[in-house]
């Protein structure tokens, strides 16, 4: 066995994880009815926002498809708006609004908090002190709240609305990346890391990153939901997307003083937003689960 | 007996690490921890010295202070011909990449998500010693055959080693730059009894198969620092009480200190041990924050006079290679 080991053949770089972990991940990650349930919602909507143009039977933004409010009919399933737009059409190109925000502030937070985070964390001292009092103070305002005071001073739109919402989620990853580092960095790999000469990018990206990574995939997964939740509030108080862009939470808004005529109009939107949020914060649970070093064996 | 002729690897003149202890919102400074205070010693080329004393004393964190992992107080590191005390980080790559370090706990001391092939090359590769992943290969396949691990298990992360092999991935790291000092912080305190036994084995070949190469051995284990050191330093709240050769340590120990130590080690023969005549010490290591006047070991001595309480005893050389720092020796 050794002998054939010539040197041509061993390639270390990262080696894949085995199979079997894999395996574990799955049934740990799609055993619960709840979790496999969020996952297709999340690959339902995904593919919605994915395929929209495809899926929708009419043209969301065309005004007058059919008469003002109309009920729910073979044509239009689910109805029109108060300016005759089809609700199933403006429904579908909705997700893409929902989840362009969702993704795009997630990704933007993540990264600016998880820098400061780092940095703060690894560095310790006056980085440290000065990075996590700005974070604090930050975080003394409820989250919706300074999103809803940036959003009203930039204005609405899609790229104000993601501005607002990233910046008021930054705190929530530098501090949670910031008290991770702080734990990772005792480890001896860590210092024996430093004592053989690797800057500090190095040590931060080789041994701190990849350690807090699990932890942090599933808050990304959590906080995905909540955003639009976000956006969805930001849309219903009339400070997020603008007309005549499809936006859930604007539908709601637009729909609620017809509530007793078409309840349909608010009610459509308002079940998308609910089952989204749900199928995120599902697949976070189950992320977390799978990926919860302590229940490997368990579960 | 030191000959002229032998090469001193390092040499620490008087190192003192004392840790502030702050108080109150402006951090104000209330007191010193004096962690290492006052430490002298040299190190001979192929040379084991082994440093031991109770959990407390600073035996680590000379290690560490050698290694600039903590930025010493005062005094003197000269590790090569060149002081180290005060480079700059910068300046101190080219000499981190001749010092090495092994930890005590195996399992904390790898990243988890690196293979094993991986951590050993982390050195060389830090230090860009080859310009291809097939040379790296093959000096990862040469260090695991020197720590005598199968190379196939190259590919095979943390966790799937027991805490021995661990250990033997963390030696082929330490020796993967070709270094001339390995700081060995308490190497085998982690593991089981007979894995203890290999891995000493393993540190004693590799030092007799490779030229130049020094260990600093940091136990706390009497007996393994007698089979694995050339030389032993005994310390005792920061300081070093006695120095010598290992069988003149063990036949002669003059320090009160050094002789409850070793007092307290059980022979393994009935009859000889019924005889043994073990000194107990009294009372509790003092806080190095706040250390006894004089001769710090002096509250617990069953030699003490009144006049221990007045000074320092200074670690003075009492013939044959041998230091001990002690007013009634």
């Amino acid at each position: 066995m050794i002998n054939k080991q010539t040197t041509e053949e061993v390639v270390f770089t990262e080696a894949p994880p085995q199979v079997s972990e894999w395996r574990r991940l799955r049934r740990v990650f799609l055993g619960r009815t709840s979790v496999a349930v969020g996952a297709a919602i999340m690959v339902l909507v995904l593919l919605t926002a994915l395929f929209a143009p495809l899926l929708a039977p009419h043209d969301p933004y065309l005004v007058g498809t059919t008469s003002p409010l109309a009920q729910p009919s073979r044509e239009h399933l689910l109805g029109s708006d108060t300016l005759g737009r089809d609700t199933l059409s403006r429904l579908i190109y909705g997700s893409r609004t929902a989840l362009m925000v969702g993704f795009v502030t997630v990704t933007i937070a993540a990264v600016i908090g998880v820098t400061l985070g780092l940095i703060a964390g690894y560095l310790g001292g006056i980085p440290y002190t000065l990075i996590m009092r700005i974070i604090d103070t930050i975080m003394c305002f409820p989250m919706l709240l300074l999103a809803l005071v940036i959003a009203a001073i930039l204005g609405g739109g899609l790229q104000n609305v993601i501005i607002a919402l990233s910046f008021a989620m930054i705190p929530g990853y530098a501090r949670v990346t910031c008290a991770m580092t702080l734990s990772v960095r005792e480890n001896d790999y860590v210092i024996a890391s430093q004592l053989m000469g690797a800057s500090d990018g190095y040590t931060v990206i080789r041994h701190i990153l990849p350690n807090i990574m699990q932890p942090l995939l599933v808050m990304v997964t959590m906080q995905l939901g909540s955003l639009i939740l976000a956006e969805a509030s930001l849309s219903f108080l009339g400070i997020g997307i603008e007309p005549p862009g499809a936006a859930w939470g604007a539908m709601v808004s637009d729909g609620y003083r017809y509530l007793l005529k078409s309840p349909i109009l608010s009610f459509a939107p308002g079940v998308a937003i609910m089952l989204t949020v749900f199928a995120f914060n599902m697949v976070g649970d189950g992320l977390r689960d799978a990926l919860d070093p302590r229940l490997r064996g368990l579960l | 007996m030191i000959g002229m002729t032998e090469q001193v690897i390092l040499q620490v003149k008087d190192l003192k690490l004392h840790f502030p202890v702050t108080k109150g919102l402006l951090r104000k400074k209330v007191a010193d921890v004096k962690a290492v205070d006052g430490v002298t010693f040299d190190l001979i080329k192929n040379e084991t010295l082994g440093l031991v004393g109770e959990s407390g004393c600073g035996k680590t964190t000379i290690g560490r202070c050698i290694l600039r992992h903590y930025q010493p107080t005062s005094g003197q590191i000269i590790f090569d011909g060149e002081d180290i005390t005060k480079t700059s980080r910068n300046d101190l790559r080219k000499t981190r990449k001749k010092m090495a370090i092994i930890f005590q706990d195996p399992y904390s001391s790898m990243n988890p998500r690196t293979s094993a092939g991986t951590i050993v090359a982390e050195p060389m590769r830090i230090h860009k010693m080859y310009n291809s992943n097939a040379e790296y290969n093959n000096r990862v396949i040469e260090l695991f055959k020197m720590v005598g691990l199968d190379p196939s298990m190259i590919g095979r992360y943390p966790h799937e080693f027991s805490g021995g092999q661990r250990q033997r991935i963390v030696v082929a790291r330490a020796l993967a730059c070709e270094p001339d000092l390995i700081v060995c912080d308490e190497p085998i305190s982690a593991l089981d009894v007979s894995i203890q036994a290999q891995i000493i084995n393993l540190l004693k070949e590799l030092q007799q198969s490779i030229d130049g190469l020094s260990y600093l051995f940091i136990a706390h284990d009497l007996s393994v620092v007698r089979h694995v050191s050339d030389r032993v330093a005994v310390m005792y709240l920061g300081r070093i009480v006695e120095i010598t050769r290992s069988h003149a340590l063990y036949k002669n120990p003059l320090h009160p200190y050094t002789r409850s130590l070793l007092s307290a080690i059980p022979i393994p023969d009935p009859f000889v041990e019924e005889m043994r005549e073990e000194i107990i010490l009294e009372g509790e290591v003092p806080s190095p924050l706040n250390p006894p006047a004089g001769c710090s070991f002096h509250p617990r001595c069953f030699m003490a006079t009144p006049d221990c309480a007045k000074g320092v005893p200074p670690l003075r050389d009492v013939g044959d290679d041998h230091k001990v720092a002690c007013f009634r020796v």
